[in-house]
């Protein structure tokens, strides 16, 4: 039982007093493992370390939010290999080979990723695998840092890959480090799928030693690799039996499991449930008898229909999501509807299904109603600013991305109208150049960090280059992965394991796919930003595309912060222009109107002096 | 008996703030001080576009057993708040009876220093009001050394509540702070719990 299993690493703890220490921060010569060791890991930490005792030696991955720490945490366990690709696509792709020559692969991505890397994966489940390969999965239900809230058990059921969801920290590092043999024996890559809840909270694991797995030998079989419509075909019924096979093991294994009530009114209220959730229905409902799934696809059909027949009323408790009701009712079950719906979207908590549930719950204060928000900002001295300030002037419509750059489009600078997905500046840009072409219309711009263009903005531009689209494109080079938390990307000449690679130079790269235009700004000078833009925005002929280039101010390495300015109180004619460009340093007095500079967070960059026309901000 | 939304147990503090004022650092030092007690721990934290300046919460569960990794409205044993806006923003957490210690620091969010909102009027009294402690952690973590040890002041702080011994607590921030910061920060907490203590007497 859960509690037990508890108890004893309580009593693991106690009686051994291992002291705790973080993963994230052990070089490879401390890691020497006992059994039994504990350590406080996140999720994310757990499924690395769960991949690494299994004997996985190559990892994958493209950086997203809440997924990165796994493959961050991978990378610096020793003997193995870990790699950024440029997108999902690629990361499972390298994955499909590496698992096709014989090792454990792990792959890593947030939901959204999976998305780009749908289409590798679900032929993946046709040809099988040689070593070893798991998938993880990190959904965000509540958007905490997403564009969607999809739910990507659907992506399992589509695509036939078996799919295990840990409920915390030691059950994602027991399933990662059993899914690799799983993976071999059904001849299917596996999913993990976690949520925010798990991937990034910390909870007691017992750590254990890394297996000493033999790569398997790679022999050349069309039938199972090429998948050719005459070999798929063959294929596809192998996947009907192999999905047979892993439907009657989800039967058996103890990963789903029945979990006894308080014994309050045990037998009375059933509920079907996993991952987090789990957790609270285990704090909300103490006397409901639970059927915990740890196998979200292939459901375990006898388990549940058996565990319907046990109970009076039967519950799916579900986030964001219908996937599990739904394939509960498949099997013709019927299922009861607690006295209050379950919120459709958002995430769940032990006081939102004790509402759904008609329970009384704790009273308490309400949140005052007049406080102002408190929105990501956009840092002191970030380069993006000027960009998005001078795109504001021209009353452009700005196509676009994702990055800390999304941030563009809130006040006060509120210069972006549209983001989609990964990549989709560039080529929305191109389409509403297409509508727009033959009508008066306001200048069109897409904007995109580095990072998001070496994911899949490149293949956007070569379709412009391609289709003699025009327009302008702006690329803003911070050399990073700055909001996923400064990761190396395809052009800054950082690999994950600090192996030596190349810096790309980026305006060489676009001229080579057939842009004539390029120009490489940088973006703290505004003068520079605002006459490229102009210069760019009014040529109706061609396509622009405008490099701004200077390093995130979280880069430790490569920026360099500068000594604070500060107000000439005496010049400050309080117009508001140096507020107005939304610098969380930059403030005016309530009452004066008089503006002030936080020297704490000022980096003196120098934008808002270059704004100022009374020159009242002064460097020393 | 009061209800509650957990049958575990549990303590449930909630730390909040600002992004970039070390409430990750202080939620796992809690965190570590609790697992080398003998107990477990649930943390929970959210990263990503929330950081950037936005506001942020970190969910710290503990006890003999724990279930859920959240905090929920009404629920909290404790919440310690790193700012006064953010102490308010999260009031409704607090339980009945529920412990509030707030740094006295007040941070302006960009849309009032952009002049499109303004902030709460006197949050000190308000706070209070709901039984707040008011703790001046930047004043007190400048005199022990270093303002930017006003988190383990607030940890100190919050330290003199809970069950877990006072040398647990320096293993643990003497392990995970800076190399070099070691003594500056336990002065800090100790500081921190002292002036609760005066409180108190």
């Amino acid at each position: 039982m859960h509690a037990n299993r508890y108890l004893l690493k309580l009593n693991i703890i106690c009686m051994q007093r291992y002291s705790l220490t973080c993963t994230a921060v052990r070089s490879p010569e401390q890691h020497h493992f006992e059994r039994g060791h504990m350590e406080l890991l996140s999720g994310n930490q757990a499924i690395a370390q769960g991949a690494w005792e299994a004997g996985c030696q190559i990892g994958v991955a493209y950086p997203g939010t809440p997924s990165t720490e796994t493959m961050e945490t991978f990378a610096k366990l020793p003997d193995v290999y870990a790699e950024w690709a440029p997108n999902e696509k690629v990361a499972v792709e390298v994955g499909a080979g590496a698992s096709a020559a014989g090792t454990r692969v792990l792959a890593t991505m947030k939901h959204v990723g999976v998305n780009v890397a749908a289409d590798p994966l679900f032929t993946l489940a046709y040809t099988g695998v040689g070593g070893g390969m798991l998938i993880l999965t990190a959904d965000d239900p509540g958007m905490h840092s997403s564009q969607n809230e999809q739910d990507n058990h659907f992506y399992a059921r589509a695509a036939h890959i078996p799919m295990l969801e840990p409920s915390d920290s030691q059950e994602a590092h027991d399933m990662a480090k059993v899914a690799f043999e799983l993976s071999e024996r059904f001849d299917l890559p596996f999913f993990i799928r976690s949520t925010v809840r798990i991937s990034h909270a910390k909870s007691p694991v017992e750590v254990g030693e890394r297996e000493n797995f033999t790569p398997k030998q790679y022999k050349k079989n069309p039938a199972k690799w090429v998948m050719m419509p005459a070999f798929a075909i063959g294929r596809r019924a192998s996947l009907d039996q192999r999905v047979d096979a892993v439907t009657a093991w989800a039967d058996e294994t103890p990963l789903n499991r029945i979990v006894p009530g308080d014994g309050s009114d045990d037998g009375d209220i059933g509920v079907i449930c996993t991952g987090a959730i789990y957790q609270y229905v285990r704090d909300a409902l103490p006397e409901a008898r639970i059927l915990k799934l740890g196998v979200t696809w292939p459901l375990p059909k006898l388990k549940i229909q058996n565990f319907a027949f046990g109970v009076k009323h039967l519950y799916v408790v579900e986030e964001a999501s219908t996937y599990l009701s739904e394939q509960v009712r498949a099997l013709g079950i019927k299922l009861d509807q607690p006295e209050n719906p379950l919120p459709r979207d958002g995430e769940l908590d032990p006081w939102a299904i004790q509402i759904a549930f008609g329970k009384r719950v704790p009273t308490h204060t309400d949140t005052p109603e007049d406080l102002p928000a408190r929105p990501p900002a956009l840092c002191a001295g970030c380069p993006h600013r000027p960009v998005f300030r001078e795109l504001g002037r021209l009353h452009a419509i700005v196509v676009g991305d994702i990055g800390c750059y999304t941030l563009g489009a809130l006040p006060p600078l509120s210069a972006m109208d549209t983001t989609l997905c990964m990549g989709a500046s560039v080529s929305m840009g191109h389409g509403f150049e297409l509508a727009l072409h033959h009508t008066e219309h306001r200048p069109i711009v897409s904007v995109i960090g580095d990072s998001t263009f070496g994911h899949s903005g490149l293949e956007s531009l070569l379709g412009t280059v391609y289709n003699s689209g025009i327009g302008t494109i702006c690329i803003l080079d911070n050399r990073t992965t700055a909001m996923t938390g400064q990761q190396g990307d395809m052009f800054n000449g950082i690999t994950l394991q600090h192996r030596p690679t190349r810096e790309l130079n980026m305006a060489q790269v676009v001229r080579a796919l057939g842009v004539d235009d390029v120009e490489e700004i940088n973006p703290n000078n505004i003068k520079a930003v605002r006459e490229a833009l102009q210069r760019a925005t009014k040529a109706d002929d061609r396509l622009s595309v405008l490099i701004f280039r200077s390093p995130c101010v979280q880069l430790k390495d490569s920026f360099v912060r500068q000594k604070p300015l500060h107000v000439d109180e005496e010049k400050c004619t309080t117009c508001g222009v140096c507020v107005s460009i939304g610098c969380p340093a930059l403030s005016s007095d309530l009452d004066s109107g008089i503006a002030h500079i936080d020297e704490v967070q000022c980096v003196g960059c120098k934008q808002c002096q270059q704004y100022c026309a009374f020159h009242a901000i002064k460097e020393d | 008996m009061t209800s509650s939304v957990y049958s575990d147990g549990a303590t449930s503090v909630l730390l909040c703030g600002v992004g970039g004022q070390g409430t990750i650092l202080a939620a796992d030092i809690l965190a570590k001080t609790v697992c080398a007690s003998g107990d477990v721990v649930k943390l929970s934290e959210i990263h990503g576009m929330a950081q950037r300046g936005g506001s942020v919460t970190t969910d710290v569960r503990f006890g003999k057993y724990v279930n859920s990794m959240v905090c929920c409205q009404g629920s909290c044993d404790a919440i310690l708040a790193f700012e006064t806006t953010e102490a308010l923003r999260n009031i409704s957490y607090l339980r009945d009876g529920g412990m509030l210690i707030v740094n006295d620091q007040s941070i302006k969010p960009l849309p009032v220093l952009t002049g499109d909102s303004v902030m709460p009027e006197e949050p000190e009294s308000q706070l209070r009001a709901y039984g707040g402690k008011l703790i001046p952690a930047q004043d007190i973590a400048q005199k022990t050394g270093s303002i930017k040890t006003a988190n383990v002041v607030l940890l100190g702080a919050l330290s003199t509540s809970l069950l877990y011994e006072q040398r647990v607590w320096e293993e643990q921030i003497s392990a995970s702070v800076p190399k070099g910061t070691e003594a500056m920060n336990i002065a800090a907490f100790r500081a921190g719990r002292a002036f609760v203590q005066n409180i108190h007497d």
